[in-house]
């Protein structure tokens, strides 16, 4: 038995695959049949899946940009802005000396952009749509999704998202200003502030739109996962990152319905005159008609979205960390099915723990207690995942590249992030640190930071399944440790901003002497986030650089991988295979089995061997 | 059967499936999960709200009630229609699926009639959350019946086309009938959480 098997991928499989007929009615695809059809109005799930990264990193850049700009005025506010004038306009106004000054209204308008952008363009739909997209037909060995059509649709909806928001930074009001979860009053009142009106009203559009995007795609998604797996592909067959996205799609489709309620009311108030979310308001020392609603309504509707939101962002993360682990440690990931139940675990525990949030706006403490409990639960099927991908890196026969320099330091990043979790957790901890830069630190380094890192380790790995080329592996490397030192420089101190009480979301300290000592710091920070700013520019001019001159694959598989997106062809047609599809006789990570380096998920049982997926 | 439909279906689909279900009518379901969350996101709010005080009491329209029996009658052509579409019995099949788009249309119209005798008493849209939440939550509702209207309306000019009993019809049916139940029993719900609170 510890002899190596001798096998031909594609003849297996012919003689185990599966047929459906699929090549017979190949002829003349029509998906193929134009370059608008081809690469625009795709309906194949691997144009998708790209058309959804690229898009996704337009998105990163203008996002992290704004970052920049902000994190400059809070560095140096004693710089002149004047050499922003001609990207920003009348948001800096330049004095008789020539001093530019950034406008406060402008500085929450980035800051509310900056995180709207990242945290649903960015990392929901440029991390679990394109990686859903591209692996979730391969992986479980199908032609396409569900339902093509819808999938497009997908992409579509979340374009036009896109483009509404867009356009919302061009308005001569600005756009919204009031934080991205976009709490009443100020989301409510249209006179509440510059950005209120029709900087609102285009934030909301865009973001109903992106609901139904989301919706679109995890429902194909779900559908793809339970019904249209390969013969052979149990759910206990299924790579983490199946698992990881399919239980991602299931959250989505439970909690984003739950925002548009929420946005639903709020629009009523806003145009029919109801009173959900406002009660006894004065604006401009004019009292308001309006009576009888609550602002707390509108955090449970949010917050009910918004934690599960994290989680629809890091999952997928915590898949392709995974599987990338796995493979370029050549070692079977450690705790498989404990991987699988702490993901449902974590999934099911994000449905009830949202008022965590809302600790300091006045819910009865005694309801508190019930959250901290449950909040401080999640840290259980956490600290499992934590202690299986540093059980599958030990001993294990590392390949250091880009994607598993990546992944590891998602799992640095999540245990950084995770354990500050747990002081917030705690609601009395929490009254000193809410609303502080130690939230912010918490949420960049375990979400932002973490997400990131697993997008990035995803598109390293996956990008000859892409592009059938290679990114450099110099620049990635450069990439990573800077990125890595980088983050930790800008996301740290902010921690001990935080526990000394400063609070986020100001423009300017200048009136508080006792956060006077922190200048140096905030100068530091700013600093550093340039410098990462710069290196993900460095990461972007590598993919397109690579796309067109990168190392080209030749074999295809090139990582030793067991999974079926490595079976077919390195330029796959619409259809992924061009026979039969292969069927599945094995888990996914046979590595370092019977003294062989890796058996594929389609190389039969040999007799007497069993499958340890079951 | 028509064998170019079939063709047609199966260039479009030309996907295998595993589970016990179409993967059409499973991803109908999961919409519907949606849905569901929707709703009780809104019926929740409209709980944690009235415990909140300053709650206007009032009794509803009775036409909110009747109007329910139209909805049902809706749901129980809609099923006649397909048990006539199985025995090919084309012109109750035709005539039981104009029944439920008619049955469809005049529960949207009472409904509107429902919304104005709600003002008329004295509860405007825009005045005690107690009141604007009967307008929001039935309007959505009535929202997700237009859809199913929308669905309707394309089976309806389907059925009085040229007689089609193919697979892929009958599957159609069965997707709109599904949904057009959901949302039946879903205002069913709505009507009584109304009442009981
Ligand atoms: C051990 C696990 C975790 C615990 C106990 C925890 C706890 C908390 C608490 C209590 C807050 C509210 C702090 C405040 O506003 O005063 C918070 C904020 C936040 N957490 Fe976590 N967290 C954990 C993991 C995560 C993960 C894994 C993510 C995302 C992937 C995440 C994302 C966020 C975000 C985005 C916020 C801030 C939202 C905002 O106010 O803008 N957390 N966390
Ligand atoms: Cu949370």
């Amino acid at each position: 038995m510890a002899n190596t098997r001798v096998y031909d991928e594609d003849v297996l499989i012919e003689t185990n695959g599966f047929e459906d007929h699929f090549h017979e009615h190949h002829h003349g695809d029509k998906y193929q049949t134009s370059f608008l059809t081809h690469y625009i109005f795709s309906q194949d799930h691997k144009i998708i899946a790209r058309q959804f990264l690229i898009t996704g990193m337009f998105w990163g850049l203008v996002g992290a940009m704004m970052s920049v700009i902000f994190r400059l005025q809070l560095g140096f506010p004693e710089e002149s802005m004047a050499w922003i004038k001609p990207l920003l306009g009348k948001w800096i106004t330049v004095n008789e000396e020539g001093f530019g000054t950034l406008a406060p209204e402008f500085y929450y308008a980035l800051v509310t952009m900056h995180g709207t952008i990242l945290v649903f363009f960015v990392l929901t739909a440029g991390l679990s749509g394109t990686f859903s997209n591209l692996l979730i037909p391969f992986q479980v060995g199908a032609r396409d999704m569900a339902s093509p059509l819808l999938n497009m649709f997908s992409y579509w909806f979340f374009f036009l998202a896109g483009v509404v928001m867009f356009f919302s930074l061009f308005l001569s009001t600005g756009p919204f200003a009031g934080g991205w979860t976009a709490y009443p009053p100020l989301s409510v009142l249209p006179q509440a502030s510059s950005g209120s009106g029709a900087g609102m009203t285009l934030w909301t559009l865009s973001l109903v739109l992106f609901v139904v995007s989301v919706l679109l795609g995890g429902i194909n998604y779900v559908t793809t996962v339970l019904n249209m797996r390969t013969k052979g592909m149990s759910m206990w067959r299924m790579p983490l990152t199946i698992w990881a996205f399919f239980i991602t799609a299931i959250l989505g489709i439970l909690s984003f319905p739950v925002l548009a309620a929420g946005f639903f009311l709020l629009m009523c108030d806003r145009t029919l005159g109801t009173s959900f979310y406002i009660s006894e308001i004065f604006v401009g020392g004019q009292a308001l008609e309006n009576v009888g609603g609550s602002p707390i309504l509108y955090q449970h509707l949010f917050w009910f979205l918004g934690h599960p939101e994290v989680y629809i962002i890091i999952l997928p993360a915590m898949g392709l960390v995974s599987e990338v682990l796995s493979v370029h440690a050549r070692k079977p990931i450690f705790g498989y099915k404990a991987m699988v139940f702490s993901m449902l675990a974590i999934g099911f525990l994000s449905f009830i723990v949202w008022a965590h949030h809302m600790f300091m706006s006045g819910v009865n403490p005694f309801l508190s207690n019930f959250f901290v409990v449950f909040t401080l639960i999640i840290a259980v099927p956490s600290a499992v995942k934590v202690f299986n991908w540093i059980t599958t890196l030990y001993k294990g026969n590392i390949r250091f590249n880009s994607a598993s320099l990546f992944a590891i330091g998602f799992v640095s990043m999540f245990i950084s992030g995770g354990l500050t979790g747990i002081f917030l957790g705690n609601s009395t901890l929490d009254i000193q640190l809410h609303d502080t830069y130690f939230v912010v630190a918490h949420f960049h380094i375990v979400m932002g930071v973490a997400a990131f890192f697993g997008m990035f380790a995803g598109v390293y790995h996956w990008f000859p399944r892409m592009f059938g080329r290679f990114m450099n592996e110099t620049m990635g490397r450069v990439h990573f440790w800077g990125t890595l030192i980088g983050a930790y420089a800008v996301f740290w101190p902010m921690h001990y901003l935080g526990m000394a009480g400063v609070p986020r979301r100001y423009y300017s300290f200048d009136n508080f002497d006792t956060f006077a000592h922190f200048d140096g710091m905030n100068k530091f920070i700013t600093i550093a986030a340039m410098v990462v700013f710069a290196l993900q520019v460095l990461f972007v001019v590598n993919f397109f650089y690579s796309i067109f001159k990168g190392r080209v694959q030749k074999t295809k598989n090139p990582w030793g991988a067991t999974t079926l997106e490595w079976t077919a062809p390195i330029d796959a047609p619409h259809g992924n295979w061009p026979g039969k599809i292969p069927a599945v006789h094995r888990w996914p990570y046979d590595y370092g089995k019977d003294g062989e380096d890796f058996i594929p998920q389609i190389v039969p049982l040999a007799e007497g061997e069993k499958d340890q997926g079951h | 059967m028509d064998t170019g439909m079939m063709e047609a279906t199966m260039q479009k689909a030309p996907i295998q499936y595993t589970g016990k279900w179409h993967p059409k009518k499973f991803a109908l379901m999961l919409a519907m999960g949606g849905i569901i969350m929707m709703f009780s996101a809104l019926t929740s709010a409209y709980i944690v709200r009235k415990g909140a005080g300053n709650w206007l009491e009032f009794k509803l329209p009775a036409i909110f009630l009747y109007n329910t029996l139209v909805l049902i009658m809706s749901s129980v052509t809609a099923h006649l229609a397909y048990g006539a579409f199985k025995k090919e019995d084309l012109l109750r099949y035709r005539w039981m699926t104009a029944l439920t788009f008619v049955l469809g249309l005049l529960f949207l119209a009472l409904q509107v009639v429902g919304w104005q005798q709600l003002k008329a008493i004295g509860v405007p849209l825009d005045g005690n959350p107690s009141g604007s939440f009967i307008y929001v939550i039935s309007g959505t509702h009535a929202a997700h019946i237009l859809g199913g209207l929308g669905a309707l309306f394309l089976g309806l000019r389907a059925a009085f086309g040229p007689a089609n009993f193919s697979a892929s019809r009958k599957l159609s049916i069965q997707l709109v009938n599904v949904y057009w139940h959901f949302v039946d029993v879903l205002w069913i719900y709505l009507i009584i959480f109304f009442i009981l609170q």
